[in-house]
């Protein structure tokens, strides 16, 4: 009951925002919070639930990315087909990552994703009758208004969110949590683990492809740096997940909303109130923050809520 | 009739055959147990029954049609279950969430598998500790939850694989009540155990290895007074004398 008041306030509170909050400033944040949240949520579904760390979401978001852009630069295809087009290809090439990487376990699966996506990173750069190389691809908008943007992140945010807790609650959901906790018991007591594995990688590359496909879209410009990034992508999915809580449903979106607003903290230099140096130890920062979320917060924000609340809340009351 | 058939089963790593040229059957309905001094390969055996690890020759017939070439997952559909020595709980779920993993192994709806798992930790009485984390439970309760996630699957065949290694004296009756009930149940039991007083109380007929090989075969009485089988866990001496 009270869980459903808190998830309708902060229904009518994010639907609410852009109306209130006419910044465009503001809005942006809201929208790659949002995008984020898709992208942490799909990597912890595979890596949090199913156990199968992977350091490769960039694969899936360049080329949710590159589909939709490249749909739209060759063909003409409207961008918000290519959403639906960048999910889809993602998912056929997570379909050939989980051939090829699920031969492995463990830490030797999260370092093949690892050079997965560099070897992706690296075919976009070259291959430039498809993807115009390091020129990178150019669209423009179909919106001049981030309303349209706002609106449609927050869709694919809440559906990704639900879609995964509907998941969680199904045999699939047990059969992935079985597979991560021993995946030789997993397989003596029926479970494909083999095909279940890939089910989890098939749904998390769906949505990393829609993202991408998103993000395509709303900043009308992309390049290989930017969308096969190892350090903005593949590894800013995992501090997402981490700091927010690996494992459970709400995690990855409070993780979303805390490493967004604190990469733009330090972009914008605490918001030009900071000597602008600042910007530049963004990088330490996150590591700083990763190394106190591990020693303090083991299971993240959400996972530790009730540790949290114990003890800060506590001191508070008492001083 | 004749449940499993193990003709001529030979797995080796690499030079060493652990286990070499073994056959044997399990009739339906019985219990047979498999006993073997350690690292005569009797856990090997299960590993190869249920194929995690391939065999190197022989065939195993599973109601009369050959298995050797299945995934480990299908031979528990096919009618298989089994509990490991060292056992795998999966930690960080419920008891409960366990056994309902299992249990979709026949149903498909979550309601359906709840009521299984439900009734599977009833009749393995662990249903006091439902909601306990499955890392939480002591030996006992780890080596019957083996048995539950197993029977959850709905087996024809029952591997234990020393379910009572580790136990206490109270709990080692509770275990030996629990297989008589599961086999009173319908099921054909596979059972290795060190323990005599668990594996000749229980067993119908027992089929004795060593280095990987038969040395002998009967009812519980025959192969405790087989001279090979004495050599082989009290040395030479004692089969002579």
């Amino acid at each position: 009951m009270k869980k459903n008041v808190i998830l309708a306030i902060l229904g009518i509170v994010f639907l609410a925002f852009p109306l209130v909050i006419k910044s465009d400033y503001y809005q942006h944040l809201i929208i790659i919070a949002l995008m984020w949240v898709v992208i942490g949520s799909s990597w912890n579904l595979l890596a949090g639930y199913t156990g199968q760390v992977s350091f490769g979401h960039a694969i899936f978001f360049g080329i949710g990315a590159y589909t939709a852009g490249i749909l739209f630069s060759k063909l003409g295809i409207s961008p918000w087909w290519g959403m639906l087009a960048g999910g889809i290809s993602a998912m056929l090439i997570g379909l050939f990552v989980g051939w090829v990487c699920f031969r492995l376990r463990g830490p030797y699966f999260a370092l093949a994703t690892l050079a997965g996506g560099e070897i992706f990173r690296l075919i976009a750069t070259n291959w430039e009758s498809l993807t115009e190389g390091m020129v990178g691809i150019l669209i423009i908008p179909s919106f001049e208004s981030k309303l349209p943007y706002y609106y449609i992140a927050l869709l694919l945010a809440a559906g990704c969110i639900f879609a995964i807790h509907l998941i969680m609650q199904s045999k699939w959901g047990y059969y992935f949590v079985s597979i991560r906790e021993n995946q030789d018991a997993a397989e003596s007591l029926g479970i494909n683990t083999t095909l279940y594995k890939n089910v989890s990688l098939l749904v998390s590359s769906l949505f990393t492809g829609m993202a991408g496909a998103f993000y395509m879209n709303y900043m009308g410009f992309i390049d290989p740096q930017v969308v096969f990034s190892l350090h903005y992508i593949s590894i800013m999915s995992i501090l997402v997940g981490i700091v927010g809580g690996v494992a459970t449903i709400m995690g990855p979106a409070v993780g979303a909303f805390v490493m967004v607003g604190v990469q733009e903290t330090f972009r914008s230099a605490f918001f030009g109130m900071a000597p602008q140096w600042i910007s530049e130890a963004h990088a330490l920062v996150f590591g700083l923050l990763v190394i106190f979320v591990i020693m303090f917060l083991a299971n993240g924000i959400v996972g530790d809520w009730g540790k949290i609340k114990r003890n800060v809340f506590r001191i508070k009351a008492s001083s | 009739m004749k449940l499993l058939e193990v003709k001529n089963l030979t797995k080796a790593f690499g030079g060493l055959k652990a286990v070499n040229n073994v056959s044997f059957t399990v009739e339906k309905g019985e219990i047979l147990g498999l006993i073997g001094p350690n690292g005569s390969g009797k856990t090997t055996t299960f590993n190869c029954i249920n194929q995690f690890y391939p065999i190197t020759s022989g065939d195993i017939l599973f109601k009369g049609k050959s298995i050797s070439a299945l995934k480990t997952y299908e031979i528990c559909k096919l009618g298989i279950g089994r509990t490991f020595q060292v056992v795998k709980p999966l930690a960080r779920m419920t008891v409960l969430e366990n056994v309902t993993a299992s249990a979709f192994c026949r149903v498909a709806s979550i309601k359906g598998a709840k009521e299984v798992a439900s009734e599977v930790l009833q009749f393995c009485n662990l249903w006091k500790d439902k909601d306990k984390l499955a890392k939480s439970l002591p030996i006992g309760g780890r080596k019957r939850l083996e048995i539950a996630r197993a029977l959850a699957t709905r087996p024809d065949l029952l591997l234990l694989d020393e379910t009572a290694a580790g136990l206490n004296p109270s709990e080692l009756d509770e275990a030996i009540d629990l297989i008589i009930k599961m086999r009173e149940s319908g099921i054909t039991i596979l059972i290795v155990e060190h323990i005599m007083k668990v594996i000749m109380t229980i067993s119908d007929r027992i089929h004795a290895i060593n280095f990987g090989q038969t040395i002998a075969e009967g009812t519980p009485e025959q192969v405790a007074n087989n001279p090979a089988v004495i050599e082989a866990y009290l040395g030479e001496e004692y089969a002579q004398g």
